[in-house]
């Protein structure tokens, strides 16, 4: 089954570290220099004070399903869901490299760099 | 400041039409208001305000006042919060007219996805690179379908809640749309049926999702004054509340909607508790969609939202809350992938003792419409609104 490729993601001058760190297969996840909290999405306005305080930290890149879905209906499918990392946040992402039919919510997952098209590596997660 | 009972809504209109292979969106807009003016006894000369959302072409409320002809506008709103927008709507007309800025507003909606072969459901949404958002989640291909179903997941995962569970929500809504002559989908069926049907993106099957349809409606919201002079039952507007839902700096839940958070501000201001409505319009572009509302809105437990749908109790004449009588979203009518509209009708139409007589709700008296707007599976836009009679 060949595995669906992933557009080019987006990008812009507030989050290219963002995607250059991807690129050296580092997810680094944004903290707000005030709180001390992480947050997710990455910008660079903390959305608990507004500051532009924010500073960036490498997640470990573990974390486990928080809920998943297979879209049955695409060809190729994928399986896309959120991953609450270790560090407390919870991102969207696709589930790569394993029988879909063995997810579950709860299953512990690790990072793992894609390719999308253009070449820019993009964070998913497989079974730890 | 307050609204309770001090803006009446005095007409309505649902285009009939469910694929507009001949008509443009704006003659569908321009239609629905002519219909709902018809109604109300009212004339474009009368309409001070206008409202509408995304959904209308152009600069909308710019383009669609003057495409209609509309000489007399002195307050607009094009609040665009999705599907949410029109039970939004309501609450800022009763606002504007409470305030003194408008005497007769006009609400349309209306759109072609079907004519225009959308893929609604199925192809990955994009609402445009420069949302911050969409770079973090438009890779992973987000449907309006997998978004819901992470949210069903979720619920199912938390509560213990099934897919048979979920089913009685729409088997409930197509007992109510064989009624309906201009309902997409008049069959009755069973909880094994939706959950036999195809799986779209696990755990909703096909069944559990909404129709895709174009068409369109309008409703003509008027000050006390007006109302009074009209020969036409007029529904009181006793209390509105809207919120924002989203995912909260990365502290995910899923398993709840703004519902919790419009529903109390809606109650709150007509002083009515969920206990006392009689009749409720769920927007249900999911059955999950339906089931996280009903329980974020107060008519059960949170968690308890599979036990109350089941067995048939959103049916109307057997159940304890019958819902969508018209068919709703899941059966009847989704015009332009957006059902806020029709639920603010099919309550009027309730509430004046017009709905059909197989679905009739029995003195009716008050009743509730609550749109949900933009994804359960990320960022939504939650709106409520509190009907009651004239006397209410």
């Amino acid at each position: 089954m060949s595995a669906r490729k992933l557009p080019a993601p987006p990008t812009n001058v507030e989050i290219q570290d963002f995607w250059d760190a991807c690129n050296d297969d580092k997810l680094m996840l944004p903290r707000c220099g005030d709180t001390g909290q992480f947050f997710w999405y990455p910008r660079k306005i903390s959305p608990f004070t507004l500051s532009g305080n924010v500073e960036t930290v490498e997640a470990a890149g573990t974390g486990e399903i928080y809920t998943y879905s297979v879209m049955r209906r695409a060809d190729p499918q994928y399986a896309i869901g959120y991953v609450r990392l270790d560090e407390g946040v919870t991102m969207m992402t696709n589930f790569v490299d394993c029988d879909f039919d063995s997810l579950a919510v709860g299953m512990k997952v690790r990072v793992v760099f894609v390719e999308a098209e253009g070449g820019q590596k993009v964070p998913c997660f497989t079974p730890a | 400041m307050h609204t309770r009972g001090k803006a009446f809504i005095a007409g309505i209109f649902e285009h009939p039409t469910r694929k507009a292979v001949d008509k443009s969106v704006a003659q569908l807009h321009a239609e629905s208001a002519r219909g709902a003016l018809d109604d109300a006894g009212l004339t474009i000369e009368d309409v001070d305000a206008y409202y509408c959302a995304g959904d209308a072409p152009g600069l909308g409320p710019l383009s669609m006042i003057e495409y209609m002809g509309l000489k007399n506008v002195r307050h607009m709103d094009a609040t665009e919060v999705g599907g949410s927008s029109y039970v939004v709507h309501v609450g800022h007309a009763a606002q504007a007219i409470a305030a003194g800025k408008c005497k007769v507003a006009l609400i349309t909606l209306a759109g072609r996805p079907r004519a225009d072969g959308m893929a609604t459901g199925t192809a990955p949404r994009n609402y445009g690179d420069a949302s911050p958002d969409v770079p973090f989640e438009f890779i992973y291909g987000p449907t309006v379908v997998n978004m819901y179903a992470m949210a069903a997941r979720r619920h199912m995962h938390e509560f213990g809640t099934t897919s048979e569970q979920l089913a009685w929500i729409k088997v409930a809504a197509s007992h109510h749309a064989r009624h309906n002559e201009h309902a997409m989908l008049r069959k009755v069926v069973t909880v094994d049926e939706v959950v036999g049907s195809p799986m779209i993106s696990d755990p909703l099957h096909r069944l559990d999702c909404c129709v895709i349809s174009d068409g369109g409606g309008a409703f003509v919201i008027v000050a006390p004054e007006v109302a009074n002079a009209l020969d036409r039952d007029c529904v009181k507007i006793l209390g509105c509340g809207e919120a924002p839902k989203n995912l909260m700096s990365g502290q995910v839940d899923l398993t709840f909607t703004g519902a919790r958070w419009s529903g109390p501000q809606a109650f709150g201001e007509a002083g009515v508790a969920p206990g006392d409505i009689d009749y409720a319009s769920i927007y249900d572009s999911f059955t999950i969609t339906v089931l996280e509302t009903l329980e974020d809105l107060g008519f059960c437990e949170k968690g308890k939202g599979g036990a109350f749908v089941a067995d048939g109790n959103l049916i109307s004449g057997t159940g304890k809350l019958p819902f969508n009588t018209d068919g709703g979203g899941l059966c009847n009518n989704h015009p332009m992938n957006r059902g806020g509209l029709t639920k603010v009708l099919e309550a009027v139409r309730q509430l004046r003792g017009e709905a059909h007589p197989a679905v009739q709700v029995k003195d009716c008296r008050l009743a509730l419409a609550h749109g949900t707007g933009g994804s359960l599976g990320t960022r939504m836009g939650s709106s409520t609104t509190i009907l009651g009679r004239a006397d209410a």
